[in-house]
């Protein structure tokens, strides 16, 4: 396991948590990406100075850190336009048809120990593992 | 208030994927790439980011959500408890999605700071798949759909 970080990813996890709570904590909302982006370009949301407040956060983040030292990578995407474009758009749907995403379900959603969310990432995490094994190992991607 | 103490949350997620390496999509197929465990290949950070901010949301909303928020009038926690087929098929599509890039909405925002053309495409069209979902009754059907208050009850 020459790529686990697991000292990194506890800590970064642990930030992802505290988010959470103190979203809730203070505002009473729920630190779901999929969500709060989806509010935020929806033209009938009403609410939508916190959620963009939320999303240039997220956007700020690796503005703040670069400066003083930590590096952000160059995200290493599929070669093709069209895998990106297929994924994109179906992030997009599925993360609204089924209520959320990583973030929604994944962390918020199972720390509330709600049933739909366990749920929804069980689900969402065997088709990605699904897929992964036939692009990168049936179809040899 | 409201909206600095978001900002602010924002800036702690956003810092917080960065920190756990999530931001990279090829660390994240590195996790769903279970055939990597027998090569020794397999990268479970992932799982441990969960597992790490599971403990804290999970502790933390168990002494929040007793309490009305500190800025809002109230809390908007998710109502939804039945599991239904847009459930099932939500998370299945957006998991195909998510399989074949290795971003999820958290990740894909916070790399648009990067300004990598690649990410920009996919974010604009995870906004069309979104606003395709949404914006559904309004288009194919006449105005008065109550599917508005569908969405505002989603779970994240």
């Amino acid at each position: 396991m020459a790529n686990f970080t697991p000292v990194s990813a506890a800590i970064g996890g642990a930030l992802i948590g505290l988010s959470a709570v103190l979203l809730a904590l203070f505002t009473g909302h729920i630190a779901g990406v999929s969500g709060i982006f989806a509010g935020l370009i929806n033209p009938q949301t009403s609410d939508r100075p916190w959620r963009a407040a939320f999303i240039a956060g997220l956007i700020a983040a690796p503005v703040i850190v670069t400066p003083v030292g930590y590096a952000v990578p160059v995200p290493q995407m599929p070669g093709s336009y069209v895998t990106i474009v297929i994924g994109g758009l179906l992030v997009g749907f599925g993360t609204r048809l089924g209520s959320g995403c990583t973030s929604g379900h994944g962390i918020c959603g199972i720390a509330r120990l709600s049933p739909r969310s366990i749920v929804a990432t069980f689900v969402f995490m065997a088709a990605a593992i699904g897929v992964v094994a036939l692009t990168h190992h049936v179809l040899g991607g | 208030m409201s909206v600095l103490a978001s900002l602010f949350c924002g800036f702690v997620f956003g810092y917080g994927l960065i920190v756990s390496g999530m931001i990279q999509p090829t660390k994240v197929l590195g996790f769903l790439d279970i055939f990597g465990i027998p090569s020794g290949a397999w990268d479970p950070s992932l799982a441990v980011v969960m597992a790490a901010g599971l403990t804290v949301a999970g502790i933390g909303y168990a002494v929040v959500r007793r309490r009305p928020p500190l800025i809002e009038k109230e809390s908007l926690w998710p109502t939804k408890t039945d599991i239904d087929s847009s459930l099932l098929t939500g998370a299945l599509l957006f998991g195909i999605g998510w399989g074949l890039v290795g971003l999820c909405p958290g990740p894909a925002v916070v790399n648009l700071a990067t300004l990598s053309l690649p990410v920009i495409v996919f974010v604009i069209a995870m906004a069309i798949g979104m606003l395709l979902h949404d914006l559904r009754p309004v288009l194919t059907a006449a105005p008065t759909s109550s599917s508005l208050a569908d969405t505002t009850a989603a779970d994240g």
